[in-house]
């Protein structure tokens, strides 16, 4: 049994705490630089546990060397493992911005984010659904406080919604998961979808009520369509490199509710098999134009960007209602792009708006910016990549989208909602970057300039885009690798409780 | 007993609602820790209900299902560390935005009645 699946959480909990020791707590740049340094470090382990994961195929890690289905697991599928490594990059990209300046205008910013990382990583990593809950939980107490990190009115408002919203959220999150414990007589994910194959009759309506309170919850997380109006107002509201790392966490939803209708309530579960699609399907249709209608109004860049990561939420939703490999392929390829960008956009977006004075990101003529050649650069690159425009990242990842649609309604309507909010995108990007960069008024730029930290965070996380077009072999062929793993559950049943499969059989 | 237990569960889960939907913080609050009473009553009974069973085997002729209770007081842990969070918040809030409405500002028809006052 290998260690190293559970370092990712490990690491930054255990740097958090020392972040909070004296010696380091008392230096704003011995602070900066453990955070950083341990970040690094979580990259390279997470790194190695895809190269090991992919290498040995799936590996779980038993706490306590207890048995499963009894004791608690973590499970490493190259699926989980690329999220994590997701994570790690992208929370890179985030402490570096935040280090340069941000991270003193509040205090503890190093260790919540350290705290939240862990909850990330715990939520993709675990094979338990209610260490899924306590994972969950940790992470939403990280980025309460991380949301309202530097104060003010607006981050205020929008953290008493957001942790409103997420505490009815957990509560119904508990009642599934009493049903669901209730019926199937265990919480570990592989050992429930032997139990859900061999439910009796008299059960099936308590275990389903029980799966779509779940859909519920995920759908808050993920902000699917009537769940979703929380999401522009907080993302908007939060300090930069918070809004950067936020861009993941609606994906941890994706991801809960990829996870649960695969692998619970998949191919094998009979009358239960499939029973997400019917809602996913038009409820991620219309985020999509929804989220597209919301970049075409947006007022200022920040709440442009926010209506994007909706966008691509809707899309991740499709593509999981449609629950076939390669579908799930491609959710795995987009979000990686997905999430990368956005996160990228969200610290332009701080850049822009600092270079321009009182007029901010808003979308108004300002000032001129001081740096207009790298901003813009940076934007286009970003415009396009997100737009789904050839040559970077988001064309390969629409091609994989428009490819994964199967029957033909389904690639009517998929592959026409998809193609009209990109003109929508590129039309509401055009328009705000037009705006922001030449309709400018007189005025002299300002003394604002980008800071080295700043321009090599944002260049990490934007370098995937073009990266991910160059690699686009070995990454198309890890997505496959890692749908064919995830829906090959009776492969992972047998690994993760071996022999031990028939234990209890009822309830 | 079922039956009792679960028509405590369902008022405390009505009341939790309606207070959830109000407008002031105070009442949220409220709500949510009715809610969260409601979610403890319901895990613990996912266990089935027992009469004198004790979680270990061997000391009573009946045992209670361990699991329930230890998911218990993991979310009344959770729960109770979110409220108290979200009561520093909701007087945060208060401190910040001048009224203790969720959204922040008044609706037109309270606003003005203050005002007149």
């Amino acid at each position: 049994m290998s260690h190293l699946i559970i370092a990712p959480i490990l690491l930054p909990i255990f740097t958090a705490l020392l972040i909070m020791l004296p010696p380091i707590h008392y230096s704003p740049m011995r602070r900066r630089w453990v955070s950083m340094i341990s970040t690094v470090i979580l990259l390279i382990l997470t790194v190695c546990l895809l190269w090991q994961t992919q290498a040995e195929g799936i590996s779980f890690y038993a706490l306590g060397a207890w048995q499963p289905p009894f004791g608690i697991i973590l499970v490493a599928d190259i699926f989980s493992v690329s999220m994590v490594c997701l994570t790690s990059v992208l929370a890179l990209g985030a402490i570096c911005y935040g280090s340069a300046g941000e991270d003193e205008r509040g205090s503890f910013f190093h260790p919540l984010f350290q705290f939240q990382l862990m909850g990330i990583n715990g939520a993709f990593l675990t094979g338990d659904l209610f260490n899924l809950f306590v994972f969950f939980e940790v992470l939403l107490i990280a980025s309460y406080g991380l949301l309202v990190h530097a104060g003010g009115k607006n981050k205020t408002k929008a953290a008493v919604h957001y942790v409103v919203l997420n505490l009815a959220g957990s509560a119904v999150f508990l009642f599934s998961l009493g049903i669901l414990y209730g019926t199937l007589g265990t919480l570990n994910i592989a050992d429930m979808a032997v139990q859900v194959a061999q439910l009796p009759a008299e059960n099936l309506m308590l275990v389903k009520s029980g799966g779509l309170l779940l859909l519920i919850v995920f759908a808050l997380k993920a902000a699917i369509l009537p769940l979703q109006f929380w999401l522009p107002a907080t993302y908007s509201a939060a300090s930069p490199p918070v809004a950067a790392l936020f861009a993941v966490m609606t994906k941890i939803g994706i991801y809960a509710l990829l996870r649960v209708y695969t692998t619970i309530f998949g191919e094998q579960a009979g009358p239960l098999a499939g029973m997400a699609s019917d809602w996913l399907w038009p409820f991620g249709l219309a985020t999509i134009m929804l989220g597209a209608i919301g970049v075409l109004a947006s007022q200022d860049f920040r709440k442009l960007v926010a209506n994007l990561v909706i966008i691509s939420v809707g899309t991740l939703v499709t593509l999981v209602a449609l629950q076939n490999s390669a579908a799930t392929s491609a959710v795995l390829f987009y979000t990686v792009h997905s999430t990368l960008v956005c996160g990228a956009l969200f610290l332009l977006a701080d850049l822009i708006g600092a270079q321009r004075g009182k007029a901010g990101d808003r979308l108004v003529p300002g000032r001129r910016m001081a740096q207009p050649a790298l901003l813009g650069t940076m934007f286009v690159a970003a415009a396009v990549a997100v737009a789904g425009l050839p040559p970077l990242s988001g064309f390969v990842g629409k091609l994989m989208i428009l490819q994964a649609a199967s029957s033909p309604l389904q690639q009517v309507l998929l592959w026409s909602v998809v193609l009209v909010s990109s003109l929508m995108v590129l039309i509401g990007l055009s328009r705000a970057g037009s705006i922001l960069f030449w309709r400018v008024s007189g005025n002299e730029a300002g003394p604002e300039r980008v800071l080295p930290l700043q321009a090599f965070a944002l260049g990490w996380l934007l370098l995937a885009a073009p990266l991910m077009v160059v690699f686009a072999g070995p990454l198309t062929e890890l997505s496959f690798a890692a749908a064919e793993q995830m829906r090959d559950i009776q492969g992972s049943i047998a690994i993760i409780l071996g022999d031990a499969a028939p234990v209890g059989e009822q309830p | 007993m079922e039956s009792l237990l679960a028509g405590c569960i369902g008022f405390l889960t009505a009341c939790g609602v309606f207070l959830l939907l109000r407008g002031r913080t105070f009442p949220v609050v409220v709500g949510l820790t009715m809610l969260a009473y409601a979610v403890n009553l319901f895990l613990f009974s996912s266990g089935r209900l027992t009469l004198q069973g004790a979680a270990v085997l061997g000391t009573t002729e009946t045992y209670a299902d361990p699991l329930p209770q230890a998911l218990v007081l993991t979310a009344i842990v959770i729960g109770f560390a979110m409220t108290a969070y979200l009561v520093i918040l909701a007087i945060r809030a208060r401190a910040d935005l001048g009224n203790d409405h969720v959204d922040g500002k008044l609706p037109e028809n309270e606003s003005s009645r203050k005002e007149s006052r």
